[in-house]
């Protein structure tokens, strides 16, 4: 008790230094911490984000684009696939059920997907999660849309409002679907997935607002009827992508197989576990760079406690021979200089989450809206408590340099 | 004896060939108060941290309080310097940035009697004893005034309620008029508590205080072996 209120005493004492490497400390605690932090939950957010599809095929690309905007809504796609491609290997009989995806339009930056309602009855995330509905269900009408549980959030929307699609997937289009209104029939709920970000809509819904336009742009003075829309042909003729789930798992790399060598169509077949894990390597090197990095970086915060201790022990000469005058063994003094090191950690420790802490809570929804991440604010998890026992030994043992220093002192007596 | 030294030197152990206190025989009864004088680098300090067990002699017996220092491991003298023996020097007696009470308590810590924890009542009723005023308590020992501070210094020399104290030059910083009060507070002090007192000092104006007073170029006998 006492042994502490002097620890802390003499800290406070030399403020400015100590709030220095205080400082410091709090930096690389923040810095260690938050990519730390950050690659796990990235890596649990990415593996959660597509379960139970075997397969994913759309024109042929390199694998890595086609997971990202098939499954996460980032990139662009290189080519359509034609719709009777579609149909052929979706009645094939070693088909369980396909999804149709059709990506290239948005609503407020929030990516559209155009697909079936099998979408909603197949596609399932983390541990073969469904999708489920907290409003309203899936979309009946040409004209209806779901929305995903941040878009709704975001843009307050309710049940049975209407909104207006853009062409093309920038924030802020110029040439909008404004004459073909789509009214919500359905919000999902949260998923932590890229699912959350985006607005569904039928196949015939994406094709009526398209039906007037031309190689993307619309036609002036063509403006048709409801009636006549009604009555047009909206079938589509092209789609982007699909999913496939299999009658049997064995059959995954024969399929696969069959796809890719497909006559008619260059395309190609890719399983999701595959390419997400392909996609995870290629951070990997990224990720492991920056943890070493911030490790040094705590590192040197460390040795920047010790170097500041190890000055301070100088001065403290003749507090040092008081305190072996009335009684205090050597090591006592070992023990006060790793106690004051220990105390800055700690402070530091707890500085560095708090901060953390805030840092992630205000930059949640802009990781989710712009890179489909999804990441805890809650540190506590058990790798981050591994990391700050790490962090707390690492400090002791360095400390241990000034804390020799202090024993050597205390077992000279001058006179 | 409180204190019995016999056969006793003392060089440093980088330089042998220096001997620094040469003692045949120097002895004080208990509950005596003794003043050396002798000039400064006389090897005063020396011999206080000998009598304390900080140093250990080269040669010779030192026995305080019938028991062997020179016998004694590191950590047992610390512990028998923590329980039995007081130390009062000429300045930094405190750690300046604990305020007097805690400066009084911290003291305790390193005693036996840590075990049963000193309680806060007697370090306010030794800081009253020793004139401390009360909103004085909890300022930094810096803040306080050098008469201010060499009282708490003998405040904390008593907590651990020592048989023996040993004053180093404690008044050479303080002016005449704290002088006389300081010394007539640590003479009281002591024959009220049958402390054995050493008290060293260049300041032989000071010796009117006690009986016995001896001269440090008597008790070491440094010319014989030089």
């Amino acid at each position: 008790m006492m042994f502490g209120k002097l620890a802390l005493q003499s800290l406070l004492d030399r403020k400015g230094s100590v709030v220095l490497s205080l400082l410091a400390m709090t930096v690389s605690v923040f810095v260690l911490l938050g990519v730390d932090h950050i690659r796990h939950q990235a890596k649990e957010s990415f593996s959660n984000t597509i379960s139970g599809v075997d397969l994913i095929v759309g024109a042929r690309t390199g694998s890595l684009n086609l997971l990202l905007y098939s499954v996460f809504r980032m990139g662009s796609p290189t080519n359509n696939i034609r719709w009777e491609t579609y149909e052929t290997i979706a009645n094939s009989n070693k088909v369980k059920w396909a999804i149709p995806i059709s990506l290239g339009d948005s609503h407020k930056g929030f990516r559209v997907l155009g697909t079936t309602t099998d979408y909603f009855q197949h596609f399932s995330y983390g541990n073969q999660h469904r999708l489920a509905f907290t409003k309203g269900n899936a979309f009946d009408q040409v004209f209806d849309v779901v929305l995903g549980a941040e878009v709704a959030k975001k843009l307050g929307y309710h049940l049975g409002d209407k909104l207006i699609l853009a062409h093309g997937i920038a924030a802020t289009s110029f040439s909008m679907h404004e004459d073909r209104p789509f009214t919500v029939v359905g919000i999902l709920a949260a998923t932590g997935t890229p699912v959350d970000q985006t607005l569904h809509v039928s196949l015939q819904g994406i094709e009526a607002i398209h039906v007037d336009w031309q190689q993307g742009v619309k036609m002036p003075n063509t403006k048709l009827s409801q009636t006549a829309l009604e009555q047009a042909d909206l079938q589509p003729k092209s789609i982007t992508a699909f999913m496939l789930g299999l009658e049997s798992k064995m059959a995954t790399f024969r399929v696969q197989r069959d796809i890719n060598e497909y006559a008619r169509e260059p395309l190609l077949a890719i399983l999701p576990g595959v390419a997400l894990s392909e996609l995870w390597q290629m951070m990997g090197v990224l990720e492991n760079t920056l943890f070493l990095v911030s490790a040094l970086v705590f590192v040197a915060a460390c040795l920047g406690i010790s170097a500041m201790l190890l000055s301070s022990i100088r001065e403290r000469n003749r507090e040092i021979q008081l305190l072996r005058v009335i009684g205090a063994p050597p090591y006592f003094l070992f023990l006060l200089i790793e106690l004051e090191a220990l105390l800055i950690t700690l402070l530091s420790l707890a500085l560095g989450a708090g901060l953390l802490a805030v840092f992630l809570a205000l930059l949640q929804d802009y990781l989710v809206s712009h890179f489909g991440l999804h990441i805890e604010i809650n540190l506590f998890t058990e790798n981050s408590m591994y990391l700050i026992a790490a962090m707390i030994s690492a400090s002791a043992i360095v400390a241990v340099i000034p804390s020799l220093s202090g024993y050597r002192q205390a077992r000279v007596i001058k006179n | 004896m409180a204190i019995e030294l016999s056969n006793v030197r003392f060089h440093y152990p980088d330089r042998p060939d220096q001997t620094v206190l040469n003692i045949p025989s120097w002895s004080l009864p208990g509950g005596e108060q003794a003043f050396i004088h002798g000039p400064s680098g006389g090897g005063k300090s020396t011999l206080l941290s000998l009598l304390s067990g900080l140093l250990m002699p080269s040669e010779g017996q030192v026995n305080i309080l019938g028991q062997r220092l020179d016998q004694m491991t590191n950590r047992q003298r610390d512990r028998f310097r923590a329980n039995h023996i007081g130390y009062v020097f000429q300045q930094f007696n405190l750690i300046p940035y604990l305020d007097a009470f805690d400066n009084t308590l911290l003291a305790s810590q390193f005693s036996q009697r840590k075990k049963t924890p000193v309680q806060h009542g007697e370090v306010k009723k030794l800081l009253t004893a020793l004139n401390i005023a009360e909103n004085d308590w909890h300022r930094p020992a810096r803040n306080l005034s050098i008469g201010q501070q060499q009282r708490v210094a003998i405040a904390r020399a008593l907590i651990n309620k020592p048989q023996l104290l040993i004053a180093d030059e404690p008044t050479s910083s303080l002016d005449p008029v704290n002088r006389d009060a300081f010394m007539a507070l640590l003479m009281q002090i002591a024959a009220d508590s049958h402390i054995t007192l050493v008290f060293v000092s260049h300041d032989l104006s000071l010796s009117t205080y006690f009986k016995r007073v001896e001269s440090l170029s008597v008790i070491n006998r440094m010319r014989g072996s030089a």
